[in-house]
């Protein structure tokens, strides 16, 4: 094929990538890019031109191992349903834009550590970008059947696909200076692109399987004749056993701590909930990607036995072989797509790193605590554009000068070593208390100086070509120090051998270093709020400790210098009206100071944005203990506030029912009188029926209004009770007395057969009142047709009990309980609404607990309910 | 002759409704709940609802979405009479789709108008 016909494809292509992210851009709220399924497959940045290209080849000649890169991430995502909600959630609450953020806020807004992690970060995937670029490079000279184009770059296309790739990062990643922004351009560019590279890796896999071989079977059968075929097909043994073991861990981290990975897992995700579609469809999408690598694999192997055709190349070149230009075109793009999505996410979020957590808190510090919002903002902006400029650029001298010869799969495994050595300051940080962040940086330096030693130096050794006893014999000739046996240890090969020493180194000084110096208290409360999220994530600002003096004039200076006066008016005012604070106090308490720290640390990393904080307020050292103790505090604080809270709820809806309950009967007086006033020719008879009515609903408001004050009277102890001796017997009858009218108007019979007499301390009014009120309602509830109501005592040495039955529907289960509170018949819709203010059984339940008696109600068999009060004979009250 | 249906659980008010609405002309009907209004609505579709909200088993705004989900009785005029009037009382009322909603107490004088108001708009 033309280079010019492949290179203007590519422009068109390019084009079509810029316009979907520009048009994300645009409708960043459209549902076509805020939806579970673009974030998923976001994700698949994961599956890189390393997959596309080098699985097939590591298949080709290794066998089934490629797997481990996929199987690590199908078993460790159904767990992040937990695992990951947590982190992001972390992430979300403190305004984290990278993984060398999290890192370096976990461990106390360490600086020095957060430009560890970056650099690291930096050293690991560099040159990976480089060998997407190669891959681009050398896939592009395969279909353009093009030998390599001198050493000019002004020739080479790579490099200007290189710059279009930076434009692209660089206009779309720094749309915003808070760097927690999420990037719906490019993020929804990366799904195109994942859908692209998965349907054109599937074409071919279809293609070759079933169109170049009869099927699967018919591949098997042809590849078994080749020779080492059983051998590459199995796990080989025990030994094997181990690799698979150590890769498959090695790609369990890689899919959470990649830069690239946290950024588009954690950074961009939009909503929590999404992880639930993730934990299905993500392991789907690997498992599709792979199911045709080994068919593909073994055909070229079948096809190019003996050729010299490089094994990485096999997709690209199974096509061309047959004269299937355009397929190969297919393959040629999906694995381009594969490598620029991987390109732009990386020196998006490295640049973020670079910028936030390097340069920024080394040196712009003091430039940046002096300039205007704009000023500021277009710095960070210009320090991540040429950031995002340099690495690309260095990527490609790093592919341009170094020979990159080895296959595709060993650098891609190297920088997933070197990220390796962030998991224990990362995992231990999340669950591990203790672990300090003089750990975590001995613990890196350890690890990636192990992983340097035993694969990045015989690597480049081998691959530059030189020649050194180094490998072969050890460091100076020790057996012990061979880089590629450490410690005598041979059953490994170079990859899970150097993941396993400098993991393992890493892990031991890491814990060992944190148990004995402990961090100090900034460290521990970022510890604490990591590893309990989920209890110290309501407390939101409450959750940090800070004790010194500040000021609010300070703060909004600091703050209005990165977010512009308007922003910061803005996000004051929610945070005052959050927390209810008084706005013309001048000094700032630790919530603000927190508030104002966190604000920042989207722009300029938490690092940065700590002492940019800390420059312009007096801090006060506090000891651990005193962290852990208001930590505590403020905890408990929050419980109970969340009592008042529910406290003032139950008033407001008390007084809402009140004005309710107050507003019926003065409707049907307005309404009466007004049709009275407004109408002389009514009727006397009418107007009799009218007048009774208004006379009966005045009754209903000033009754409502007397039992709202007993209540009040009696829940809040201003009533006194005038205990004394009375006779149960003589209250009980007094009662029946004032219902007896009630009682025959709805023909019912009150039965009292059941009375014993016993003298007891009470407040005769008031056990009337309740008697009456449990009388009236059973009257009111019993059987419509042969209603009948009992009371009776039970008198024993402690107690009286008096019940009251009626024999009627009877309460529902779950209203039991309810039965007591005030206004209950009135919210529950369930019951006729019967006659009264609906104050009768709370008022009635007050008045027997100030005697220190207590009322419940129960149901009877086979029907009616049964209201009892008991008091007991010891009354304590005065 | 234009029917109105009244539907509340407070005998007094429904007792002053009625004179007011006979008064003028109208053949009034009477709901004590929800499903009452229901059933009377189906056998004898009124012009307009003056509704109650609070009411036992079947409240006003359910007897609304009933009539909103039929095709026959989606046109019948309905307004909310109710002492509920915070606004997002207010809101929900008319978000179904009620023509008016008048807080308890009410002046009679301006409910009369406003019935006649939404039948003459026709």
């Amino acid at each position: 094929m033309s280079s010019f016909l492949v290179i203007s494809i590519i422009i068109i292509y390019l084009a079509v990538i810029f316009y979907v992210a520009y048009w994300a851009e645009k409708n960043s709220k459209s549902k076509w890019v805020n939806n579970p399924y673009v974030y998923t497959l976001s994700l698949a940045v994961y599956c890189t031109a390393w997959t596309y290209y080098g699985s097939v080849g590591l298949a080709a000649t290794s066998g089934l191992k490629f797997l481990t890169i996929y199987l690590g991430p199908i078993i460790i995502i159904p767990s992040w349903i937990i695992l990951m909600r947590k982190i992001i959630r972390i992430s979300k609450g403190n305004k984290i834009s990278s993984l060398a953020d999290f890192i370096s806020l976990r461990y106390g807004n360490d600086r020095f550590l957060g430009a560890l992690v970056t650099l690291i970060c930096v050293f690991a995937i560099v040159p990976y970008i480089s060998l997407q670029l190669k891959a681009i490079s050398e896939t592009f000279n395969v279909i353009t059947n093009h030998n390599i184009g001198g050493n000019s770059i002004i020739d080479d296309t790579t490099f200007y696909i290189a710059i279009l790739l930076a434009i692209f990062a660089a206009f779309f990643g720094t749309q915003h200076t808070d760097a927690t922004e999420r990037h719906k351009g490019i993020i929804t560019a990366v799904a195109l692109e994942s859908v692209i590279k998965l349907v054109f890796f599937l074409a071919i896999g279809i293609y070759v399987t079933f169109y170049l071989f009869n099927g699967p079977v018919d591949i098997y059968n042809k590849a078994s004749l080749l020779p080492d075929f059983k051998q590459q097909q199995s796990i080989n043994g025990l030994e094997g056993g181990f690799n698979w073991f150590f890769l498959s861990l090695l790609s369990m981290i890689a899919i959470m701590l990649l830069p690239r990975q946290f950024q588009v897992t954690v950074v961009e995700n939009e909503r929590e909930k999404y992880l639930k579609k993730v934990t299905w469809l993500f392991p789907l999408y690997l498992l599709l990607f792979n199911i045709f690598v080994i068919f593909i694999a073994w055909g070229g192997n079948i096809i190019f036995q003996n050729q010299g055709v490089d094994a990485d190349l096999f997709t690209l070149m199974l096509p061309l072989k047959n004269n299937h230009e355009f397929l190969a075109l297919l393959v040629f793009l999906g694995g381009f797509s594969a490598a620029i999505s991987m390109v732009v996410v990386s020196t998006l979020t490295l640049s973020t790193m670079l910028s936030n957590n390097l340069i920024i808190p080394y040196g712009f510090l003091s430039k940046y605590s002096k300039g205007e919002s704009e000023q500021n903002s277009g710095s960070i902006k210009k320090i991540r554009r040429v950031s995002i400029f340099s690495l690309i650029i260095v990527a490609y001298f790093f592919y341009k000068y170094f020979t990159l010869d080895r296959s595709l799969v060993s650098i891609g495994l190297i920088s997933f070593v070197i990220i390796a050595q962030l998991a224990p300051s990362f995992f231990g940080g999340l669950f591990w208390r203790r672990g300090s962040s003089k750990g975590s940086k001995y613990g890196i330096f350890v690890g990636f100086f192990v992983a340097i030693y035993t694969l990045v130096i015989p690597f480049a050794i081998d691959s530059q070509l030189i020649t050194s006893s180094f490998v072969n014999e050890g460091l100076f000739g020790v057996n012990l120090l061979k880089p590629y046996e450490l410690f005598g240890i041979q059953i490994l090969e170079p990859v899970p051998h150097a993941f396993f020493w400098s993991l393992f180194l890493n892990i031991i000084t890491y814990t060992i270093t944190s148990v004995n110096i402990v961090g100090k208290y900034r460290e521990r409360n970022f510890a604490e709020m990591f590893v309990d999220s989920s209890k110290y994530a309501a407390l939101h600002e409450n959750a940090y400790v800070w004790k010194g003096e500040a000021y609010v004039k300070d703060l909004r200076k600091v703050l209005t210098r990165f977010l512009g006066e308007k922003r910061t008016e803005r996000a004051l005012n929610l945070f005052y009206m959050k927390y209810d604070i008084d706005k013309n106090s001048p000094y700032a308490d630790a919530r603000l100071v927190n508030f104002s720290e966190k604000l920042l640390t989207g722009s300029i990393g938490s690092a940065s944005s700590r002492i940019l904080i800390a420059s312009v307020v007096k801090e006060e050292e506090i000891s651990l203990t005193e962290v852990l103790s208001i930590l505590e505090e403020t905890q408990k604080a929050k419980e109970s506030n969340k009592e008042l809270h529910e406290r003032d709820k139950q008033k407001n809806e008390f007084l809402d029912t009140v004005a309710h309950e107050l507003k019926t009967p003065i409707t049907s007086i307005r309404a009466l009188s007004e049709i009275l006033l407004d109408n002389d020719d009514v009727d006397n008879l009418t107007k009799k029926k009218f007048l009774t009515s208004i006379l009966k609903e005045s009754e209903r408001v000033s009754r409502l209004i007397n039992n709202i004050l007993d209540l009040e009277k009696l829940a809040t102890g201003k009533e006194k009770l005038e205990l004394k001796q009375h006779s149960i017997k003589k209250t009980i009858q007094k009662s029946i007395d004032a219902v007896t009218q009630f009682a025959e108007n709805h023909r019912i019979y009150i039965n009292s057969e059941g009375v014993n007499d016993a003298e007891i301390m009470y407040d005769d009014d008031r056990i009337q009142q309740v008697i009456i009120n449990l009388l009236s309602n059973a009257i009111k509830f019993s059987n419509k047709e042969k209603g009948k109501v009992s009371i009776f005592t039970y008198i024993n040495q402690n107690k009286i009990e008096v019940s009251v039955e009626d024999n009627g529907k009877g309460i529902g289960k779950e209203d039991l309980i309810y039965i007591f509170n005030k206004f209950y018949q009135a919210k529950n819709q369930t019951i006729l609404k019967p006659v009264g203010s609906g104050l009768g059984l709370a008022i009635s339940k007050q008045i027997i607990e100030s005697h220190n008696g207590i009322i419940w109600a129960e149901n009877r068999n086979p029907q009616g309910a049964r209201l009892t009060f008991a008091l007991p004979f010891k009354t304590n009250t005065i | 002759m234009k029917k109105i249906l009244i539907v509340d659980d407070e005998p007094n008010i429904v007792m002053s409704l009625e004179y007011l609405f006979k008064k003028e002309n109208f053949e009034v009907f009477i709901a004590r709940d929800g499903t009452e209004a229901i059933e009377i609505v189906e056998n004898n579709i009124p012009d307009i609802i003056l509704l109650d909200i609070m009411m036992p088993n079947v409240d006003g705004y359910q007897v609304l979405k009933h009539l909103k989900a039929n095709n026959d009785l989606c046109e019948i005029k309905v307004i909310f009479l109710s002492a509920k009037n915070k606004i997002s009382d207010i809101e929900l009322g008319l978000q179904l789709g009620a023509d008016k909603y008048i807080s308890k107490p009410f002046s009679t004088k301006k409910l009369v108008k406003e019935v006649h108001k939404l039948l003459n708009k026709n």
